[in-house]
């Protein structure tokens, strides 16, 4: 046994370490299309102590390490590009605590979406969380590291918005503390009124620190929810219909969804619209708002609600919402892979073009799905596409297409959302200079030896 | 399926069987005096009607709201809905929102994807709706299933007159006539008005021919409960029936209601919406004019519902039932389709009661 594996084993004990072919196979890839790169261990830590000793332990030994949650990031953000010790944070999913007044929980790094919903749902019926539509094994820490979106961000942003506080296992080895916390007993800011340093940390891909503990902002969940979807054949009237519905203030989430199959979509654009009330008087009132902003198009034809019925309307209210992962296996093979970057509503009609024509043009299976973040501010919208994993030139076809949004989202004032190492390169490229130079002194003051998630943020 | 099984019998243009005259002497003008959503009396009733004969512009081509009911309102056997359909096409008017009807129209494209059962000379028609396969069961249907078709091969398309599209009828229609002659079926039993209708009055008015024979499903079931009369243990509650709009396009079925409700010992509550006078589930203005209407619609049929004390709503389609079941449930009333109310007279357990 080599000496760091035996390091490792004394620190989280023999079940949780391994450098074994089929464990180190696993954990070379991710769901998506990035190639896969081997570490060389694979830890499974329960304690913040723990994970301090592998920092210490991979700092002594200049070992690279990458912090991994469920690896549904897709873009290869979990892959070990330069071996060392992937560290699965599965093993702390604990919800520490819930503040129900003050409308926040605790919970370790490793606490999955899932987790923590059906805890909120059978002991805080009262209160919620931004659930993003991935698989419910995703975690909160990993999902607010990549700046995620869910239910609520039409409401109140990108879900790292909604984060409370950080507890961080810094490269050095160091706790810190990031928020009220830093001070106080109590989590309920990231920085506010003090410098916010969660900056530091969120976006980063673990590339400066390890979240240990996320505090997360809860919200009231109402008694009802309700959907109802929007057609139009008119791409372009989009974000105006979006500015409509945004300054309703009544909408819980939107998403925008446009596809050719089944048939029943061909064709059109579909506004999903998510509502929550109380009481039935409330969504009704709601509604009636809601079907009232967009009166104007109605009455010029040009779009209108259509009809859900009661099957398509409970697939819609899931939470996640499972048939984004169907979609996943649309090719058979389950390979499903998107390109989601961050830009302004108003480009929804080009970004929707540019996806048919790249699907036409590598001949792929295709959907959009946008969401939108805040009161219109912007929006993620997804350029999706499936493929069999078993048909290696349909892989090399999506990727191809990916390649090529990634040079359109840029053109179009676009940024990219969990980008690839490629992506992060084109990013870093186009950047201000000077914004670059910050992050590389950050980088650099963070992690001197550039053993955390490396590759990522960094100039080859 | 074959090439000809999609293509069908293109080229089989088809005009509109209308008599003006009828029109020109008609003494009440009751396709639009009773009309429940355009307020005219008799004289501008016939003065639109012949502007829409003429080809000119009327009101009514902007202001009907599509609830079919004219169909049954004139009693002369002309066909003034068909003829504003046709109108409304020709000018370019549209009804609905273009997003909303060319949904409607991809999801009635065939596409391969039709089932058949175990066809006999008699079968049972589901149009394109696969739950009514949940529905048909039990000894009601024991002599004919599974002797059944669905999908869109066999779908009727008189949908799109709520869409003022006549030309993807005329298109459809004689392919799906066709499609179904070659199953080799002589009767079929038709599980939705609009199907029914499709065969019985849109196509004859369009001068299309049918093969076959055609039956509602309203007809099949009192038989058939005639025949399981002795097995029948009268159900006693209070229901209040909710009508298509499809049903005006077949007026002379709806008497089976009653027939059906007396039968299996149902107090059929006498209230204001009912009959000629029944308001449309709503489902179909929302889509095409949003909220006011179709909730306007809504609230009157079920506080009407509510006040005559009706326990249960019965449906006879699934759109409606789809539309109004969680409000009227809400309401204290039950939701359950005509079906399973029979089948519970004969002591069988309903799929859908109280969903
Ligand atoms: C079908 C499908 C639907 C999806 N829908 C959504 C959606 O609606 N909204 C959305 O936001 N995303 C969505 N995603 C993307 C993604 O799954 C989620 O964002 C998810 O939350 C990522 O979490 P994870 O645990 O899988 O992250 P991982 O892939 O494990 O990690 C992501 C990044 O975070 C880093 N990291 C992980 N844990 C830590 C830690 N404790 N400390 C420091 N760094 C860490 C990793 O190194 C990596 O760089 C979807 C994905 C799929 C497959």
């Amino acid at each position: 046994m080599s000496d760091i594996n035996r390091s490792l084993t004394e620190i989280v004990g023999e079940h949780y370490v391994s450098n074994q072919p089929e464990e180190l196979y696993f954990y070379a890839r991710d769901p998506g299309l990035m190639p896969p790169h081997k570490p060389d261990y694979v830890v499974v830590p329960k304690t913040v102590e723990e994970i301090q000793k592998i920092v210490r332990l991979a700092n002594q030994n200049k070992i690279p390490i990458v912090p991994m949650g469920a690896g549904m990031a897709l873009t290869g953000l979990v892959i070990p590009l330069r071996g060392g010790i992937v560290i699965d944070m599965k093993r702390m999913n604990k919800i520490i605590e819930v503040n129900e007044k003050a409308r926040y929980v605790i919970v370790e790094g490793g606490t999955s979406h899932g987790l923590l919903k059906s805890y909120l749902d059978k002991n805080y019926p009262r209160l919620r969380h931004s659930i993003p539509d991935s698989p419910a094994t995703a975690t909160i820490a990993a999902n607010v590291m990549i700046h995620g979106q869910g239910r609520l961000t039409q409401q109140y942003g990108f879900n790292s918005d909604m984060v409370a506080g950080l507890e961080v296992v810094l490269p050095s080895g160091d706790i810190c503390k990031i928020g009220s916390c830093s001070l106080s007993p109590d989590w309920f800011s990231k920085g506010a009124p003090l410098p916010d340093l969660s900056g530091l940390f969120l976006g980063w891909f673990g590339a400066t620190g390890i979240i240990t503990k996320v505090a997360l902002k809860l919200y009231p969940r109402k008694r009802m929810r309700d959907v109802e979807i929007f057609v139009t054949d008119r791409g372009n009237l989009v974000p105006d219909i979006i500015y409509e519905l945004t300054h309703t203030e009544m909408v819980e989430d939107i998403n925008i969804f446009t596809q050719p199959l089944p048939m029943i979509f061909k064709d059109n654009h579909h506004i999903t619209i998510f509502m929550t009330g109380d009481t039935d008087e409330e969504l009704e009132f709601k509604k009636k708002l809601i079907f009232g902003a967009l009166d104007r198009f109605i009455k010029g034809k040009d779009g209108g609600f259509m009809s859900v019925g009661l099957a398509m309307k409970q697939t819609l209210l899931e939470m996640p919402q499972r048939s984004v992962s169907r979609f996943a296996d649309v090719k058979k093979g389950g390979g499903f892979e998107y390109s989601g970057p961050i830009l302004l509503v108003e480009r929804y009609l080009g970004c929707t073009r540019k996806l048919v024509e790249l699907a036409s043009k590598y001949d792929l299976a295709y959907s959009a799905m946008a969401r939108i973040i805040g009161r219109g501010h912007c929006m993620m919208f997804g350029f999706s596409f499936t493929f069999n994993r078993a048909d290696p030139d349909m892989m090399d076809r999506v990727r191809k297409a990916l390649q090529e949004v990634s040079d359109y989202a840029l053109v179009v004032g676009g940024v990219f959302w969990k980008p690839t190492i490629e992506e992060q390169r084109m990013a870093i490229e186009k950047m201000d200079p000077n914004t670059w130079n910050l992050m590389k002194m950050i980088k650099k003051n963070l992690d001197p030896d550039g053993i955390m998630n490396p590759g990522n943020w960094e100039v080859a | 399926m074959n090439d000809r099984m999609l293509k069908g019998v293109r080229g089989n243009m088809t005009t509109l069987k209308f008599d003006e005259d009828l029109c020109k002497t008609c003494p009440t003008g009751a396709c639009l005096v009773k009309c429940q959503y355009i307020d005219v009396g008799k004289d501008e009733a016939k003065e639109e009607m012949l502007k829409i004969i003429k080809g000119e512009d009327s009101i009514v081509l902007d202001d009907c709201v599509t609830c079919y009911a004219c169909e049954e309102y004139c009693k002369r056997g002309n066909h003034p809905f068909y003829l504003i359909t046709q109108r409304r096409e020709d000018k370019g008017i549209l009804t609905a929102p273009r997003a909303i009807t060319r949904q409607w129209i991809n999801i009635g494209e065939p596409r391969g994807k039709y089932k058949l059962g175990e066809m006999k000379e008699k079968a049972l028609s589901f149009g394109f709706m696969a739950q009514f396969l949940e529905l048909v069961k039990g000894r009601l249907f024991e002599d004919v299933m599974p002797s059944y078709f669905f999908g869109q091969e066999y779908f009727c398309n008189v949908v799109y007159i709520h869409f003022a599209n006549t030309s993807i009828i005329k298109e459809r229609l004689p392919m799906v006539i066709d499609n179904i002659k070659k199953l080799g079926v002589k009767e079929v039993v038709f599980m939705h008005d609009e199907c029914y209708a499709a065969f019985t009055s849109l196509a004859p008015a369009f001068g299309m021919e049918v093969p076959f024979k055609s039956v509602h499903y309203f007809e099949y079931l009192y038989n058939r409960l005639q025949e399981l009369r002795d097995e029948i243990r009268p159900v006693g509650v209070k229901v209040a029936y909710q009508r298509p709009c499809s049903s005006r396009l077949c007026p002379d079925t709806h008497h089976y209601v009653e027939d059906i409700m007396k039968l299996i010992g149902v107090d059929l509550v006498d209230r204001t919406y009912q009959g000629e006078n029944a308001l449309c589930c709503g489902s179909i203005f929302r889509m095409m004019y949003g909220y006011e209407l179709a909730h306007d619609v809504q609230r009157r049929n079920i506080d009407d519902m509510v006040a005559h004390g009706a326990e249960y709503c019965v449906f006879n389609c699934h759109g409606c039932q789809d539309a109004l079941a969680t409000e009227i449930a809400k309401r204290g009333i039950k939701p359950i389709h005509i079906v399973d109310l029979c089948r519970m007279a004969i002591g069988e357990e309903p799929e859908t009661e109280g969903e």
